[in-house]
């Protein structure tokens, strides 16, 4: 029988943990002990729900309820002179939690501060377009929908941007394999050439170790090589290599080592 | 065998239109010599302007998220390269630096001064690239050679430090594998010594050249709250009047030892951003003259190490790793399970010569980043082509997208 | 009395140089190389740096030229990527014949490092290729030797005939 392997979570495994290895946690800190910070989050916490709150790595971290995502980040840009939206995007936490996690990473160039939103959405769930705030969005919005299927509310154009657009799948979701799947194996091939030519031009080689010593096509031993197609015996003849012909060219003249010059300091 | 034809249809097959009358759409790439990469631009225009731009991205994206989360933390030190592969070591330093807050480590001080060196050159290869580029895209050739030279001398010099010229892998997480090359400080020596003359040999072809102003000057002009909108960083943000620097806003490394300028200007034009990164370039040679006494004052009190001591998560010295038992265990743990950090999340941002390269890592205390996304500034900066470009004519474009300085393998990723 | 210096043995005794058309043609076609500029990635930039001060690929006769219809050998530079593969088909397929291919880099090779899913494992599934250079990137002097191994293969074909047009299937 076959062992068997979760399909909702298809990521490479560390194949040894140790049964008792407990890994620490990077420290978190309140967001009381920073002044500017606690400021912000009490801004935040008198408009809207905030679920969580801290402090790690020097960066303000707030949870917020996904409906309200719009508005936090409006009244952040507006009233807490967050001015620039850095980075967004999405954590895939579907085998744990059925959702995903996205993230608005936002940078304050007046306080020199930076401070997270975090919202959790279920999957299916689509999430309020910050596009009209910060124009940035419009992108990153785009990638988030591409990667991961999550939609945004009123964005203006709401198509893949990363993968062509008649792509299947979403490939930073968990489920999908770093290799592609069936349809992203044969893509190249079912568009150039049809279907039928899958079976002339044959699967994708994706053991990059994988040497077959047979193989005149891919690969000869060095200094043995024989034209495309031969069978190889294992007593080919070797043949020194040039970029000449033994004769010399036809109105080429022949690099003459002992005439050139050789330059110990380029920049001299 | 029977020969099949290709199925590709005709023009813009995967893209549909809404066409008004009297309405021209050109593309321009993906493959275009001068769109710096595989930009494809969908213009619809009106007599020669320009009146909606249409980005289309993605065509050298390579998944290196996805493999970020099927890899160890050190093995996706060399995918860092081929993101912005004008400046390797900038992404190796943006993601290493990451990984040390996450574990909380604290670098060497000779290693430190080794990694500003390396990403001091980097910024000047960048910005020579960018300048040769640019130029030859609006037609100099002979800045473009003159630029190159000068390049290839900034590579011999890394090239003597890691071994290769183009995707250096040159920094650790944790410190730096070698120490420079006896060579490293004269031939960097003998550069910065001539670079002032040759960053003038560039102006004085320039800055005074018809064709050159009447591309830059009063083209492509960025406003401050587009420029904020967007997410711009980097020199696009300070020709736009902010000055911004990480370096000198939240200083990493010891920049906030070295002193330096960061040049800003209001105007948001072509013009502006090129006389950003001629300035900037005067910036670094100041950084890595002061760089190289820092490097020789550590040389003078002993200072030897290069790695940060954390058996946990980074291989002691190749000689422990040799001659003691306990380090080869170590390091053979390190290597074949690779290290776990602790379960947290962190974002930090580095300014890489195209602006705030930031890495984000979300670690659930495995070997594999749970998830790792790259804030890479090109993206934005390819974005904002979108509403750049309208309004221009169609000689601009090119000099927009060169002065916007994008990098492909960055915005796809 | 100047002396005559013409070898009335050799050359049929006139002071020109005898050839057979196919060394001639061949002389001209691999000699004059114009490469289409196919840079997809960093291998790009070192193809920048082999036509730029240092390494000059002009001597070759190599021209970088920015039209597929202009340019003999398409040198494939970089990573190619699902989404790209039907353009680098196009491409290829303006280009007029006799036309040559060659792979810059490991990831033209055979897909590199990118073993993802949205990379085609090597452009040979796409377009034939007659060079494959090694390395990631591989350096300027590697896409010279290179250039200089496709001049030795090009004089070995028979300019006079026909040429069998090149296909992946």
């Amino acid at each position: 029988m076959r062992a068997y392997k979760p399909k909702d979570d298809v990521q490479a495994k560390p194949y040894y943990t140790d049964r008792f290895y407990k890994s620490p946690q990077v420290p978190k800190s309140s967001p009381e002990s920073d002044e500017l910070f606690s400021a912000d989050l009490d801004a935040i916490k008198e408009k809207f729900e905030v679920l969580d709150a801290y402090i790690q790595v020097g960066q303000l971290v707030v949870y917020i309820n996904p409906q309200d995502n719009f508005k936090v980040l409006e009244m952040l840009k507006n009233e807490r002179a967050y001015s620039q939206l850095s980075e967004m995007s999405a954590i895939d936490w579907i085998a744990d939690r059925g959702g995903f996690e996205v993230f608005y990473q936002m940078l304050s160039m007046a306080k020199r501060k930076r401070i997270r939103i975090k919202t959790f959405i279920k999957k299916g769930q689509a999430i309020n377009s910050v596009e009209k705030l910060f124009r940035s969005a419009d992108w990153s919005e785009r990638e988030m929908f591409d990667m991961f299927g999550i939609e945004a509310n009123g964005h203006p154009f709401m198509k893949r941007i990363l993968m062509p657009y008649d792509w299947q799948g979403h490939p930073l979701l968990k489920t999908y394999p770093l290799q592609g799947d069936e349809f992203a194996a044969w893509y190249e091939v079912d568009k150039i050439y049809g279907k039928e030519a899958r079976d002339i031009i044959g699967p994708e080689i994706r053991d990059t170790a994988r040497v077959d010593r047979y193989d005149s096509e891919r690969f000869t031993l060095l200094g043995h090589e024989v034209p495309k197609g031969t069978k190889i015996t294992g007593d080919e003849p070797k043949h020194k290599e040039s970029y000449q012909e033994e004769g010399g060219v036809f109105m080429v003249k022949k690099f003459d080592r002992k005439s050139s010059v050789v330059i110990d300091d380029p920049q001299r | 065998m029977a020969q099949i034809k290709n199925r590709l249809t005709p023009f813009f097959e995967n893209i549909t239109f809404d066409r008004e009358d009297n309405e021209l759409i050109l593309n321009f790439g993906p493959q275009h010599p001068s769109a710096h990469g595989q930009l494809r631009l969908m213009l619809h225009l009106q007599q020669e302007m320009i009146t909606k731009a249409h980005p289309d991205i993605g065509y050298l994206h390579r998944g290196m998220e996805k493999m970020a989360e099927n890899m160890i933390y050190n093995e996706f030190m060399p995918t860092t390269d081929r993101m912005d592969y004008i400046a390797s070591s900038s992404n190796n330093y943006g993601f290493a630096l990451t990984v040390e807050k996450l574990i909380g480590l604290e670098v060497p001080r000779r290693a430190k001064v080794i990694r500003m060196m390396l990403l001091e050159i980097n910024r000047l290869m960048s910005h020579i690239f960018w300048l040769a580029t640019t130029a030859l895209d609006i037609g100099a050739m002979t800045v473009f050679l003159y630029a190159f030279r000068e390049r290839e001398y900034l590579m011999d010099i890394i090239e003597g430090y890691c071994g290769a010229r183009l995707t250096h892998a040159a920094i650790r997480i944790g410190g730096v594998p070698l120490d420079i090359q006896d060579s490293f400080i004269s031939q960097l020596k003998t550069f910065l010594d001539k670079l002032p003359e040759n960053i003038k040999t560039y102006e004085d072809l320039l800055d005074t050249n018809r064709i050159w102003l009447m591309r830059m000057e009063e083209v492509g002009t960025i406003s401050t709250e587009m420029a904020l909108s967007w997410g711009c960083t980097g020199p696009m943000l300070r020709a736009s009047g902010v000055a911004w620097d990480i370096r000198k806003e939240e200083p990493y490394e010891l920049y906030d030892e070295v002193e330096f300028n960061v040049p800003y200007s209001d105007k948001g034009d072509n013009f502006a951003r090129y006389r950003i990164f001629m300035e900037e370039m005067r910036e670094s040679a100041k950084i890595l003259y002061q760089t190289i006494d820092m490097y020789e004052k550590c040389v003078k009190d002993g200072q030897t190490e290069l790695m940060a001591h954390a058996p946990k998560y980074v291989s002691a010295p190749k000689l422990d790793i040799m001659t003691q038992n306990y380090s080869l265990m170590q390091h053979f743990v390190l290597v074949t399970q690779g290290m776990r950090p602790p379960v947290g999340e962190v974002y930090v941002a580095t300014e890489s010569p195209k602006g705030e390269l930031g890495f984000f890592i979300n670690s659930q205390g495995g070997p594999y980043p749970y998830r790792l996304k790259v804030r890479a500034p090109s993206f934005w900066h390819a974005g904002i082509l979108t509403d750049l470009l309208p309004g221009h004519y169609i000689p601009d474009v090119v000099s927009i997208i060169g002065t916007t300085n994008i990098v492909f393998g960055e915005v796809d990723r | 009395m100047a002396q005559h210096k013409v070898n009335y043995t050799q050359n049929a005794g006139l002071p020109v140089a005898l050839t057979s058309i196919d060394k001639i043609v061949n002389w001209g076609r691999s000699n004059s190389l114009w490469a289409l500029t196919y840079g997809l990635a960093c291998c790009g930039i070192e193809m920048m740096a082999s036509g730029a001060s240092r390494y000059d690929f002009d001597r070759f006769g190599t021209i970088f030229r920015a039209s597929p219809r202009q340019s003999d050998v398409m040198i494939v530079a970089g990573t190619l990527t699902k989404k790209h593969a039907e353009f680098i088909k196009r491409l290829y397929d303006q280009m007029t014949e006799p036309r040559w291919v060659i792979s810059m880099g490991s990831c033209a090779n055979t897909g590199g490092m990118f073993n993802t899913y949205a990379t085609v494992q090597g452009v040979d599934r796409i377009i034939p290729v007659d060079l494959y250079l090694p390395g990631c990137a591989p350096r300027p002097e590697t896409l010279q030797y290179g250039v200089m191994l496709l001049q030795k293969k090009i004089r070995a074909n028979h300019a006079s005939r026909a040429q069998k047009a090149k296909r992946l299937m």
